[in-house]
Order: C-alpha cells, then sequence, then structure tokens
C-alpha cells in the first residue's frame, strides 16, 4: 500500500480525479440514478408518473410470475459465470503462462490469433456459432463424423438441456482472451532475477509457477475474477443475439440481463415496462455491488501484494 | 470532426442554394423533409426505388427518407428516440396494443379527419383505433395471409395434391417422408415465434371458428383450456415426426434456405414470404389455406392486420406529414405496394389488379373463406404476461415435445386469467 | 542453452497446445471468409470446402454490399468514434486510477466505490437520460456525442484495472523522485505512467473492443447515414437481407478486416509496451 501523506490540501489530487469524475457522472452516473429512481413509481396507460414506494419490489418477489422469471434468470446467471469461473479463467492462465515461456517461438502470431475472437462483434460471433453448430448447415457434425463421433452430435443450442451451456461455452470462446492477456502482462511483469534465482536452487519449471509466479499474480487472478462476474452478471449481448429477448427454448437461457431487457424494452406485442424495469435493474445492481464489496472489503485487504 | 461536419453543412447548404434558385419558380416554401420509422428494413429498395419516387413526382417540396431499425431493436429504439424527442415524423404502427399504447402516451396524432380513411373497411381500421372506435390514429397500409406454400416441383415428382382436409394434410406428409428426398415440412422452433404464427395461428381458425373464437375469447365466453383451442396444439404436437432432424435448433433463416434451395416440400407460412421467395427459389411454387377437418366445412383463415402508418404528434412538419398519409391511403400507393410486395395486401376497398400468381392464390382464399385475425393481438396482450409472447413459447414447447397442449392451454389460460377480468 | 534443451519436450507440448487453440480460435473465421466467396448453394453444399471452381467461387455477396452500403464511410466513423473515445478513457483513466492508489484522503475508498458504480449497471439503462443530455447539449447524430458516452462507459472498467497495476509502482522510486523536487504531475506522466504502460496498452485494447462493437448506442444517438457506425451497418445489413447468406458473410468479412488490421497495428504497440515494462520493472 502506498505511504499516507499528510499534508493539509493536496490541490493535485482533485486535478488528477476531476476530468474522469466529471465525464462519468454526467454522461454515466446521472442518467443510470435516473433511471433507478424509476423503481419507485409507476404510470397509467396515459404516461402519468405516481410514487408507489415499493410496490414494485413486492411484485417482483411476491408475485410468482414475476419471482419465478426473476430466479430462474438468477440461476441461470450463476451457471453462466460458474462456467467461465472454472473453464475460461484456468484456460486464460494456462495459455498465458504457455505465452510467456521463455524459448517459446512464434509468440506474438499465437497471441495475436488467439486474441482474434475476442475483438469480433456479438453479432458475428453469434452467427458465427449458430451457423457452425447449426444442425441444417452440418459443419460440426460433418467434422465429428469425421473423427468417428458422428452420434455425437446433437442441436445443442435448441434443447433446454445443453442450450445455456452451449452459449456459455461459445462465450468463453470469444472472451478467454481477456484473461490470457491481462495474466500474460503480469507474468512479464515478474522480475528475470527472480526466476533465475529459483532456477539456480534447482526448483523445477512447475514448481517455479506454482510457488513463485502463481502467488505474485494472484492479484491479478483476483481482478479477473471479479471482471468476470460483473461481466457475467451484465451479459445480455450474446444470449439476445443468438436466442432473442425471450431467452428460448422455454427461457432455459434467460439470464438478467436478458430478463431485464424484456422487461424494460419490451418486444413486439409486449410493451415495454420502465418501472419494472428499473426494479429489475436495481436488484441486478445490488448483486454485483454485493460482489464487489466482498472484493474489495475483503479479499482485495487481504491480498498480500508485492510491489515489483 | 467539427471541421469535417461544418464543412459538410457549408456543402448541404450551397447545393441547396443552387437547387432553390433552379426551381425558384415552383418551390414555394421550403422543402421539407420527412422520415419514416419502420421495421422493414427488407423493403428499404422498394421505397427508395419505388414507392418514394413516385411520391416526390408529385410533391417536389416534401422528401421522404425511409429510415428502418431491425424489428428485433424497433420498439426499445423507436421508445427511445419519441421520448427523447428525436423519431421520425411518420411511424410505422404495429396493430393493436402496442401502437394504442404510443397514442395513449401522445406519441401518435389522432388522423380521424384524413380523407383516404373513409377508403377502408370498419374492420381494417380496428386495428388502429381506440377500443370505443372515437379515434384513429394510423393509416392502414396492409395485411397478410396465413398458410402454406409448396414446392410443386416436388409434389409433381411424388405425384401428390395440394390437401384439403387435415387427413389428407397428414398422408401427404407421410409420402413425402417416406420418399425420404424432402424434409416434409420446413420450420425449426429456435426462434420461437414461427411456432406460434406459422403454427398454432395458421391452422387455428379452422378449429375455433374464426371470429367467434376470438371474440368469444375477449368476450370471456371461451378460454384457452376449451378444447377448440387445446386441438390445434394437439394438431401441432403432430408436426414434430416431420420437420428436419434437429428442428429445435433451426432459426427462421434456415428455414428460409431450406426451402428456396429446394430442400423441403411444405413451408407453413404466410404470404408475407412470397417476393423473397420469388427471387431466390428456382422451382415451382404453389399455395394452400390451412386444412379444414372434415371436407366441406367451412375454412378459416388468418387475415392480419399487419401495418398500418401513423403520424409522431411532435413532428415539426404536420402539414406535409398529413399530405403523405393521405397518399398512403390512394389508389396510388395500394397498387404500387401490393404488387411491389407481394403478400402485402392493400386493406383499402380500392380495387387493385395483383400480378403475382402466388399472391392471386392468397387473396382467391378471401372469397372462399371467412376472415380472422391472431387471436392473441386485440385487448389480450396488454397485460402482463402478454399473451402473445406466451403463445410463442409454449407453441414451440409443444412442437418440442416438452409440454403437453393440455399444459400448454392451462398456462396461457392462467395468465390471462391472472390480469383480464372477463377471464377470471 | 542447457537450459532450453532440457525444455525441449515442455516446449514441444507447449506448441502443441497453442496450436491446438488457435485452431479454435480462427476456425470459424476462416470459414466465414472462405463461404463469403461461394454461391449460396456452394454454401449450403459443402460448407467446409474451398472456395474453388465452377459454381462454387462467386462474388456476389461483395457486389451485393458494395452496392447498398457505404462501408468504407462507416469504417471511417467507427474509428474517429474509438480512437476519440480510447483517448480520454486513458488520459481521464490513468491520472484518476493514480490518484486513487498514490494517495490517501478521506474518502478514498468510496470514491473508489463510486468510480466503480459504473462497472454494475449496463449502460444502456440510462438510455433515456443520456438521450435527453445529447439532445440538450445539441449533439445528437453526432460522432461526439458516442466518444462522451464511450468515454464514461469505459472509465470505470480503466480506473478499476489501473490503481489496481499503480499500486505496484515502487514507493522508492516514487519517494526519491519527490525527494529530488519532482511535481506529483512529473511523478505521474514521467514515472507512474511508464511503469505501467504494459496494463495500459492491455487496458487500451479492452475498452477498444465493446466501443467498436456496440450496436446500441449508434441506433439511438447517431442512426444517421453520415455517422452511422461499420458495427450499426452490418447489423442493419444482416437484418435486410437476413437470407441472403452470401451477402451476410461478405458483410461480415468487410466488418472483421479492419479490426484485425487495427488490432495487428496496436499489437505491435502492444508488445512493445509490455515488454519495455517488464525491462524496466
Amino acid at each position: 500500500m502506498s505511504t499516507p501523506h499528510r499534508r493539509p490540501f493536496r490541490f493535485h489530487i482533485i486535478v488528477f480525479l476531476a476530468p474522469a469524475t466529471i465525464v462519468y457522472t454526467l454522461f454515466m452516473i446521472w442518467p443510470l440514478a435516473d433511471t433507478l429512481r424509476l423503481s419507485f413509481f409507476d404510470a397509467d396507460s396515459a404516461g402519468v408518473r405516481s410514487f408507489v414506494g415499493t410496490e414494485n419490489y413486492e411484485t417482483l418477489f411476491g408475485d410468482e410470475r414475476w419471482s419465478s422469471q426473476f430466479w430462474n434468470a438468477f440461476v441461470n446467471n450463476f451457471i453462466f459465470f460458474a462456467i467461465h469461473m472454472a473453464v475460461q479463467n484456468p484456460i486464460g492462465i494456462m495459455l498465458a503462462a504457455l505465452l510467456s515461456m521463455p524459448a517459446l517461438r512464434l509468440r506474438n502470431t499465437y497471441r495475436t490469433m488467439l486474441f482474434m475472437p475476442t475483438l469480433l462483434s456479438v453479432v458475428i460471433v453469434g452467427f458465427i456459432w449458430q451457423l457452425i453448430l447449426s444442425p441444417i448447415w452440418g459443419v460440426s457434425s460433418s467434422i465429428l463424423d469425421a473423427i468417428g463421433l458422428g452420434s455425437w452430435f446433437a442441436p445443442w443450442l435448441g434443447l433446454e438441456s445443453s442450450a445455456l451451456v452451449t452459449l456459455s461455452l461459445i462465450s468463453v470462446w470469444q472472451y478467454v482472451g481477456i484473461p490470457m492477456l491481462l495474466i500474460y502482462a503480469a507474468l512479464l511483469a515478474i522480475p528475470d532475477e527472480l526466476i533465475d534465482a529459483a532456477h539456480v536452487d534447482g526448483t523445477s519449471g512447475w514448481n517455479i509457477f506454482w510457488k513463485i509466479k502463481l502467488p505474485l499474480i494472484l492479484p491479478t487472478i483476483g481482478v479477473i475474477s471479479i471482471l468476470t462476474f460483473v461481466g457475467n452478471f451484465n451479459a445480455f449481448d450474446l444470449i439476445y443475439a443468438v436466442k432473442g429477448a425471450l431467452a428460448g427454448p422455454n427461457f432455459s437461457t434467460d439470464i438478467l440481463g436478458t430478463f431485464l431487457y424484456r422487461t424494460f424494452f419490451g418486444q413486439q406485442l409486449q410493451l415495454g415496462d420502465r418501472y419494472m424495469g428499473a426494479t429489475v435493474a436495481t436488484m441486478m445492481f445490488l448483486i454485483i455491488l454485493t460482489g464487489v464489496c466482498l472484493y474489495l472489503f475483503v479479499i482485495q485487504r487481504r491480498m498480500q501484494r508485492y510491489e515489483l | 470532426m467539427l471541421k469535417q461536419s461544418i464543412q459538410r453543412g457549408l456543402l448541404v447548404a450551397g447545393a441547396s442554394a443552387i437547387a432553390l434558385g433552379l426551381s425558384a419558380g415552383t418551390a414555394s416554401a421550403q422543402d421539407v423533409t420527412l422520415t419514416i420509422e419502420s421495421w422493414r428494413n427488407d423493403d428499404l429498395g422498394i421505397w427508395r426505388d419505388t414507392i418514394i419516387p413516385a411520391f416526390e413526382a408529385q410533391h417536389p417540396n416534401i422528401n421522404i427518407e425511409f429510415a428502418p431499425t431491425a424489428p428485433t431493436e424497433y420498439n426499445a429504439a423507436l421508445n427511445a428516440r419519441l421520448e427523447g424527442g428525436t423519431a421520425g415524423d411518420l411511424i410505422t404502427c404495429r396493430p393493436f396494443d402496442a401502437a394504442l399504447a404510443l397514442y395513449d402516451l401522445g406519441h401518435l396524432a389522432q388522423l380521424n379527419d384524413l380523407e383516404g380513411l373513409n377508403s377502408f373497411s370498419d374492420v381494417a381500421k380496428s386495428a388502429w383505433q381506440t377500443d370505443d372506435g372515437s379515434a384513429t390514429f394510423c393509416m392502414p397500409m396492409a395485411s397478410v395471409i396465413h398458410g402454406f406454400i409448396y414446392n410443386a416441383d416436388a409434389f409433381n415428382e411424388l405425384g401428390i395434391e395440394a390437401p384439403e382436409t387435415e387427413e389428407e394434410f397428414f398422408a401427404i406428409l407421410d409420402v413425402i417422408a417416406e420418399d425420404g428426398g424432402y424434409i416434409p415440412l420446413v420450420m425449426g422452433t429456435a426462434d420461437q415465434w414461427e411456432s406460434a404464427t406459422m403454427g398454432y395461428q395458421n391452422i387455428g381458425p379452422n378449429y375455433w371458428a374464426g371470429e367467434d373464437g376470438r371474440l368469444g375469447l375477449i368476450a370471456g365466453d371461451h378460454a384457452m383450456t376449451d378444447s377448440q383451442f387445446v386441438e390445434p396444439f394437439a394438431t401441432l404436437a403432430r408436426w414434430s415426426d416431420y420437420l428436419a432432424p434437429g428442428y429445435e435448433a433451426q432459426s427462421y433463416p434456415d428455414s428460409q434456405n431450406l426451402f428456396t434451395l429446394g430442400r423441403g416440400a411444405i413451408y407453413p407460412s404466410g404470404s408475407w414470404e412470397i417476393s423473397l421467395f420469388n427471387s431466390q427459389a428456382d422451382f415451382e411454387m404453389g399455395a394452400f389455406r390451412p386444412p379444414v377437418q372434415n371436407a366441406g366445412d367451412t375454412c378459416y383463415i388468418n387475415d392480419h392486420t399487419d401495418i398500418a402508418l401513423g403520424m409522431n404528434a411532435a413532428t415539426e412538419h404536420p402539414d406535409e406529414a398529413r399530405v403523405f398519409l393521405e397518399w398512403v391511403g390512394s389508389p396510388e400507393f395500394a397498387e404500387l405496394y401490393s404488387n411491389s410486395l407481394p403478400g402485402f395486401f392493400s386493406l383499402s376497398n380500392h380495387a387493385i389488379s395483383l400480378e403475382d400468381p402466388l399472391a392471386q392464390e392468397f387473396i382467391s382464399w378471401r372469397e372462399q373463406c371467412e376472415e380472422t385475425i391472431r387471436s392473441g393481438h386485440q385487448i389480450l396482450s396488454r397485460g402482463t404476461p402478454n399473451l402473445w409472447n406466451e403463445m410463442w413459447g409454449v407453441s414451440a414447447n409443444v412442437i418440442n415435445g416438452t409440454m403437453t397442449p393440455e399444459e400448454a392451454a392451462t398456462q396461457l389460460q392462467d395468465g390471462l386469467a391472472s390480469w383480464y377480468e372477463p377471464q377470471q | 542453452m542447457n537450459k532450453a534443451r532440457r525444455n525441449l519436450p515442455t516446449l514441444f507440448a507447449a506448441h502443441g497446445i497453442l496450436l491446438a487453440y488457435t485452431l479454435l480460435s480462427v476456425f470459424p473465421v476462416i470459414l466465414i471468409v472462405i463461404n463469403s466467396l461461394k454461391s449460396r448453394r456452394a454454401i449450403f453444399g459443402d460448407p467446409l470446402g474451398l472456395p474453388v471452381g465452377e459454381g462454387v467461387f462467386d462474388l456476389v455477396g461483395y457486389q451485393t454490399v458494395l452496392q447498398n452500403a457505404d462501408f468504407l464511410g462507416y469504417f471511417a466513423n467507427s474509428l474517429i468514434v474509438t480512437l476519440g473515445a480510447l483517448f480520454f478513457v486513458l488520459v481521464a483513466g490513468s491520472m484518476a486510477a493514480f490518484a486513487l492508489a498514490e494517495y490517501r484522503f478521506r474518502m478514498n475508498t468510496l470514491m473508489a466505490l463510486y468510480l466503480a458504480l459504473g462497472i454494475m449497471i449496463p449502460i444502456r439503462l440510462g438510455t433515456i437520460g443520456i438521450l435527453e443530455l445529447v439532445v440538450n447539449l445539441g449533439l445528437i447524430n453526432t460522432l461526439w456525442a458516442l466518444i462522451l458516452v464511450y468515454t464514461a462507459q469505459g472509465l470505470p472498467l480503466t480506473i478499476f484495472i489501473l490503481s489496481e497495476f499503480m499500486r505496484t509502482v515502487s514507493k522508492e522510486l516514487k519517494d526519491a523522485a519527490r525527494v529530488d523536487g519532482l511535481s506529483e504531475y512529473r511523478i505521474f506522466f514521467q514515472l507512474a505512467l511508464p511503469l505501467v504502460r504494459p496494463a495500459v496498452a492491455t487496458v487500451a485494447v479492452f475498452t477498444m473492443i465493446p466501443i467498436w462493437n456496440d450496436l446500441w448506442f449508434p441506433l439511438i444517438l447517431a442512426p444517421g447515414e453520415e455517422t452511422k457506425t461499420i458495427t450499426l451497418g452490418a447489423q442493419q445489413f444482416i437484418g435486410q437481407f437476413e437470407t441472403n447468406w452470401n451477402a451476410i458473410l461478405a458483410a461480415l468479412t468487410l466488418a472483421i478486416v479492419p479490426v484485425l488490421v487495427l488490432y495487428a497495428i496496436f499489437s505491435r504497440q502492444l508488445v512493445r509496451g509490455i515488454t519495455s515494462g517488464a525491462v524496466k520493472g
């Protein structure tokens, strides 16, 4: 941690913080607060607004139709997150570790190619994977046939049992580049002397990774975990692009983001309900806030940080 | 960037000054540009090349710009723009409750005094009126008719004919399945809406006797759990045997491509597919209406009021917008629109000659059958849960086999009863 | 030398894994590019085949795209918006991150939390408020509207990540600089910022991605033909030619290629940033 400087007034702190704070407050916080405020209001068909206290929250959790949708989306979202933590981040760490091997050639080529999916828009990613997994187009079924696993093929994106997992894995495919790059940057920042000293001591490569490098990049892994958490509980685009606002089949791919979008903006004949939408948004916000606070006040404070 | 836009501004100003100078004699007032909001981005070319030039030729001082948004984003984007005051002057209206809500919120202007409205029947106008019929807020444009399109070459090859009754329908499906050369029915459940629109609402009116069933639901005399509303689900469930393998993940464009590439025999659909299919399929196509139970039964078709045009209440050019809306109600527009978009049938009373044979086939059913509209659209999709949305989900579930017809009906009925008084 | 030889099997395995994963990463993109060069029938008949031969190779998709959309103009708009927002995000963001990491002051944690609020809630929900603000400022249908919104959107994450990295800058170095009489501003610009350059480069890359790929705000704030971004252009194109897969695949290819070129350019900077940071560290 940094040293406390006790001085009367430090004008430069304001200079450092002001530009970011102003733009951020004006273009983000204020409009968002204006929206969240709506969760305590409702309107009649002519758009006349009235204060209703916590009525919207009572509807969300008290009315079986709303609450079952909310909890369904919450559970699905948790699965979505769990798959990212279990698949995306370990793969990201592994790839970064391989890329940072000192004698590796072609490292930049690999890194560029591995990062490619992250650069694509979800519109493109959704379209590509729908095509590849499509039973009509036959790309994945013929690939599976070629390696003798043709009977494994199923219309994964269309089945209630597998659609969510498939979409999670597509998302992992797209975003694995982010943990990879962050960890890679952290690994490169580790001074060579430290590693050389370990080599001299006869420590094996495997042990160097587990005993020296991993503890050093632990704060970065922390950042990645919390970013994954926040990103996943805010996610929406991919599922919307592939499955639409109704997140089929039978809402099996509905996560909080799609539930929110459907409620807030409506869809075809269903009118958007900004007031219930704001209520759902506030709940999402509270869920994420809880996670981030847990990280900021509990995990980050206890984490040992090494100055390099 | 600023500099760029200033430059661009100067350029535009210069250009229009020249244009004004040239046309000083004709254009008395300043030129006005009207923007049309629409979800029909497929129609961009038709508006740009056919419809707009025809209008502008008669009204040189009014420019029209057609600015569509993708259907999935349309409602959200339009609402945001209406709230923010940046929406276009003319707004394409979805039927019934969606447009009504915009009117109630004061976003759509009342159009009662437009003369063009006189050339539309009350039924046509009902989709864009207040419940008591006192105010009309959109100029009706077109309806679409549900039915089945088939690959006529495949039918000839297999020696089968378009079916009249449900029994014949399944009999020819069996023949096609037996042969194995074609996918009998081309539809997927991945996007859900086809299951409700091309499935349930397509075959349903023959079961619930069209308007009788639809109005009965609104009045509370019928329930979704009555047999005439459950049976079409049971029939729908039988479809799954004839769909392509993996239909659970088959999307709407997948289906369109499968059919137009000649890999399928029957495409449950509606007349809105005609222009695309004409341009993509290289085989003969035919159409047949939803099969009836017994030969000779009265047939019912879904002739759905689908699209209309209204005026943004906040437009700066209400007079010019009205001029355009009057033109939309004219015989000229009806003729242009119906023929450049075969399958979208003008709702007006003007006599129109249709050139496209498939479109003629569809519209000929108006003479033979009773007409109705989609049962979930009027009034019943006003509350939460939204009946039409729910219909998407349960229809797909029934075909996927994850829900029985009875369960589907019960879910719809429970949802409706939870907020709609006549059903409680 | 000795070490390298000992690592030979490990290296071999590393290449194997990396190669396999690289294949998984690029295969879908290659599939798009290959099929964009084929006729519609061939796309369906043999999606894995190469675009060669009579009746297979077909440029009709590209013809459709180029006739119907001004992709070059869209690309220029995307570039201006992305680079503009990126510049403001990185300058303002790293300054704020430095302040949060470096100084102990009252409300520090509170300020950090305030600046992190933005990553917890989708900015899209504030659309109406943002639109009203943009209309009031007279910025509707300008690229400035997008730049400002994306700056606000990118800041929280940038500050969040960079303040983590700013904390690893050596205290001794900074204190030594202070003893030498350097101002806090110079400590930031000349000492701290260069040291966290790898992190800045990394953050730059993934601030850039959501901006480049965003569909929503262009639709609301700048849908005009002159201000349309490439993502919006491509998406509307997909909507309009939903079943015309030649055209869609061609449009997708045209939308992917500039990003890859852009990344390839940035990537070189990124490597330089990462390695130079490592050397100094």
